[in-house]
């Protein structure tokens, strides 16, 4: 039972990465970059609710969605204004400005709202689920999380595959050559993806805050690395490479902290991503690709 | 005896056979044609000659020495060297640093003498300048030495490839379309450098075109590639005029 | 002529850079002989040489190899533990003159070590793949070390991944490693001398491997790998060479640093330090060793400086660092750039053009 519950608890957590990576992987798959400003988004996210909700009473959905709204906004202004002069220059250049936003973001946070730990009141109102006579308890942050994350995955699938839009991002991902010569918006393409990813790291921030409450200006920070760490793991670029990445990340991390040893859980997580990376060097679900002699 | 000796090389990705059965043998010193439609599988060949891809059956025997399946650094010290369809050069390093990596397996020192810059470095690095500048004297472009490889003009790094090429000192020169890409007046001139690489080093050359004119100026001897199979062998005259390989090349209607 | 001018062209790079290290040398002596070096900078001077000597050693990984390393930080964190863990030891009872050398020796030998049993893995892999796997050592080891406790009493050396209590000391026993709280009690020996020179070794390693066959090597695998393969290079080879010297240097800069103050944490050398050094050999122009240096200098001692407004510091160091990348890497700013110098030294430009004709 107790095995059950850290496993249980292992997919929510894993569930909040998911959604985070899928964001990361997103923006990967259509920009080839890694957006390393990803994970204080997350961060952002979180202030965005706490003030809404936390302080001011406004109703958990409507805190969301406003929280959602800004991220977009942010993670499209972001994009235009650091990463969009950058396409064509080398890669190494896109990361390093990446690190200069999620800097930039960090420390906004910290003068805007200082840098005390805010406590974050869970969004989730209702108290859960007791089963196996009382053995396992599920928090109804769990159940949220998990259901939400399952949701948005699915819907994002659909929307990659089955609306015209995602099909573009496709083809952007693909060739963003053949894209543009084929008539694709390929900015507005790169735009949307931002704000897609964006939007769905303040949900994940939301939903982490609620379980994990406490709220800093570099609260993004090791959530964005380990959401980066499960795309790499799924296949970077992949959307159910990087929801599979996620969840593994977080049942490994729990349990590894449940059985092993609190203080070396991130060392294991981060050797399983070497090890899988050692078998299948694109990750778990990533495209093999080949260069042409 | 002949230099290359490949006999029934074969080679298939994922259930699509690519080469198959091919026979080859080259003489030494010979200017030797391999030549096919796109997708024919003349770049799959090189690269098994060179060890870039293990072959699926079949040898590979160059001098007696059996490379089948070696890899490249064994394939290149045992004399076969290359250039490649879409060149590729050291964009950011200078044309003599370029032919100097050319050398690598030819003047060795370790890596210690570099750092402590002894007799033995001073030594290996003033012979690799001389014999770099005299190759490159060859082709008419020591006075660009300095320069980015990224800096020459389209012509000239297609000779500095075949320099770097030549700086291992290879029995064999495999050129994969070398004409690809240059106006008929650089043809000319470029068919003049393979005539003189062969007589000044006296190596064979196996090279790769789908410009069947250029083929004919200056093959010897000639190997017609379709789907992967030897589908002709002979001197140009004779190849020119098999009907197999006039269909292959004009593809019945259509092509 | 031509091979004497380029002589001289990799000569006065050379002599450049060390020239540079000599008058950095020179000015900072004067500096502390007149007087006119405040405490503060004096603390810095140890960290500074440390980071000068990290942003060369990755240059070799990140500007020669070009491969994006994000994990640095634990080859430095490497040499300081192994090399501290001997100097408060077995070093203890050994004159200076031997200690600190042999700390020095350990600690490049330990991240030697270490940066064999990465690259291993990593050179296997490539692009970002290889940048993640990097920055996960760097968080593994992190751990590990923050983990660690080490204790001697008179039964021996006891060791444990969990807390200092399951240990199991005798009494008389001493904590050498305390977990996240690391190594303390450590006597400082804080030379800046020391600190030159070991930049100065590594400029001379760095610099003759650069201009040698095998450095060659490194730069063609930079430039193709397919063709490097081709031209007979053997390509583990030399990323092992790129990778574990860059390591090793690392290494003695973890030692270097770490004999500047009284405690050692694991926690210092976390990926924001690696971070730190990849945007001072990205500012200074990768594969510029020079830049790299005065990089190394300015982004340590200029957040120091600002510390009256400690709590901009950060912001305006994260909004100089978009912008620099903007200005020195975007495609639109780098023509914009071109077209000025064009107009500025149309001499220089029309040179260029004159080589592409003929």
């Amino acid at each position: 039972m107790q095995f059950l519950s850290y496993l249980v608890r292992g997919i929510s957590l894993g569930s909040v990465y998911a959604l985070i990576a899928l964001g990361y992987t997103m923006v990967y798959g259509i920009a080839k970059m890694l957006n390393f400003a990803h994970g204080d988004v997350i961060m952002v996210g979180g202030y965005m609710v706490f003030f809404t909700f936390c302080k001011n009473q406004v109703p958990p959905v409507l805190a969301v969605l406003f929280a959602m709204c800004v991220c977009t906004l942010l993670g499209i202004t972001i994009e235009k204004i650091a990463y969009k002069p950058l396409r064509g220059a080398p890669k190494l250049a896109v990361l390093i400005t990446a690190i200069g936003v999620s800097y930039f973001l960090q420390n906004s946070a910290m003068l805007l709202w200082k840098s005390d730990p805010k406590s974050f009141t869970s969004i989730v109102s209702f108290d859960g689920v007791t089963l196996f006579d009382g053995n396992l308890q599920i928090s109804g942050e769990t159940i949220v999380t998990i259901l939400v994350s399952v949701v948005i995955m699915i819907a994002l699938m659909l929307f990659v595959k089955k609306t015209k839009p995602g099909r573009a991002m496709q083809a952007v991902s693909e060739d963003r050559g053949a894209a543009l010569l084929m008539g694709i918006n390929v900015n507005g393409v790169i735009s949307m993806t931002f704000a897609i990813g964006s939007a769905l790291a303040a949900i994940a921030g939301a939903l982490l805050l609620s379980s994990y409450p406490t709220l800093t200006p570099t609260t993004g920070a090791m959530p964005g690395i380990k959401a980066f760490v499960a795309a790499v793991f799924g296949g970077i670029g992949s959307l159910p490479g990087a929801f599979i990445g996620g969840i593994l990340l977080g049942v490994i991390e729990n349990l590894s902290k449940a059985y092993i040893s609190t203080q070396l859980a991130d060392a294991i997580v981060f050797l399983v991503l070497i090890i899988v990376l050692l078998v299948k060097p694109t990750g778990l679900l990533g495209k093999k690709t080949t260069v042409k002699v | 005896m002949a230099l290359l000796e490949v006999t029934n090389l074969g080679i298939s990705f994922g259930g699509l056979q690519a080469v198959s059965g091919l026979d080859l043998s080259i003489e030494p010193r010979r200017l030797y044609g391999l030549i096919g439609p796109n997708g024919a599988g003349k770049t799959t060949v090189f690269n098994m000659l060179t060890g870039m891809y293990a072959p699926g059956e079949g040898t590979i025997r160059l001098d007696g020495v059996d490379i089948t399946g070696k890899n490249p650094a064994f394939i290149c010290k045992e004399g076969i060297a290359r250039t490649f369809q879409n060149i590729r050069l050291f964009q950011d390093m200078s044309v003599l640093d370029n032919v100097k990596v050319g050398m690598h397996n030819r003047v060795e020192y370790n890596m210690w003498h570099g750092i402590f810059r002894d007799r033995t470095y001073r030594e290996k690095e003033a012979q690799m300048e001389e014999r770099s500048m005299e190759l490159l004297r060859v082709f008419g472009i020591d006075q660009r030495a300095q320069l980015k490889a990224s800096q020459l003009p389209y012509g000239e790094q297609r000779k500095l490839e075949i320099c770097r090429a030549l700086a291992s000192e290879p029995k064999l020169l495999l050129l994969d379309e070398p004409a690809a890409g240059m106006n008929p007046n650089e043809t000319m001139e470029l068919r003049e450098t393979v005539r003189k690489v062969r007589d000044d080093f006296g190596i064979a050359i196996l090279l790769i075109e789908h410009d069947m004119k250029f083929v004919m100026g200056i093959c010897e001897e000639l190997t017609v590639l379709e789907y992967g199979r030897a589908i002709a062998h002979g001197d140009p005259e004779t190849v020119c005029n098999d009907p197999r390989v006039i269909t292959a090349y004009l593809g019945g209607d259509d092509d | 002529m031509e091979k004497k001018g380029k002589m001289k062209k990799t000569t006065k790079t050379t002599l450049t850079t060390f020239g540079f290290v000599a008058v950095f040398w020179a000015v900072i002596e004067i500096l502390t002989v007149s007087g006119h070096l405040s405490s503060k900078l004096n603390g810095l001077l140890i960290p500074v040489c440390a980071y000068m000597i990290m942003a060369i050693s990755l240059n070799l990984v990140v500007g020669f190899l070009g491969e994006l390393s994000l994990g640095h930080a634990a080859f430095m964190s490497a040499g300081a533990f192994a090399g501290i863990f001997f100097y408060t030891t077995a070093g203890a009872e050994l004159p200076v003159y031997v200690s600190v050398p042999v700390s020095f020796l350990i600690g490049g030998l330990a991240a030697g070590i270490l940066g064999v049993i990465v690259g291993v893995p990593v050179l296997r892999l490539s692009g970002d793949y290889l940048a993640i796997v990097t920055l996960a050592s760097g968080e593994i080891l992190k751990n590990v070390l923050c983990a660690l406790y080490i204790g001697k009493d008179s039964e021996g050396i006891h060791m444990s991944l969990k807390d200092q209590f399951s240990l199991g000391m005798a009494p008389d026993g001493k904590m050498l490693m305390k977990g996240a709280m690391g190594i303390t009690g450590i006597k400082k020996f804080a030379n800046f001398s020391v600190g030159v020179v070991l930049i100065v070794i590594t400029l001379i390693f760095v610099l003759n491997l650069m201009n040698s066959r095998a450095g060659r090597a490194i730069t063609a695998i930079r430039d193709d790998e397919i063709a490097a393969r081709a031209a007979g290079l053997d390509l583990t080879r030399y990323k092992m060479i790129a990778f574990v010297s860059a390591a090793v240097f690392a290494g003695f800069a973890g030692v270097l640093y770490a004999l500047n103050y009284s405690a050692l944490v694991a926690d210092k050398f976390d990926y924001n330090l690696s971070i730190n050094v990849l945007v001072m050999v990205v500012l200074g122009g990768m594969g510029n060793i020079l830049g790299g240096m005065i990089a190394a200098i300015i982004l340590t001692i200029l957040p120091e400086l600002l510390r009256g407004f400690s709590q901009y510091r950060m912001f305006i160091y994260s909004i100089v660092l978009i912008v620099m990348m903007l200005f020195n890497q975007a495609p639109a700013f780098v023509s914009w750039r071109q077209r000025l110098m064009a107009r500025i030294r149309p001499k220089a430009a029309g040179k260029q053009d004159g080589k592409e004709e003929q």
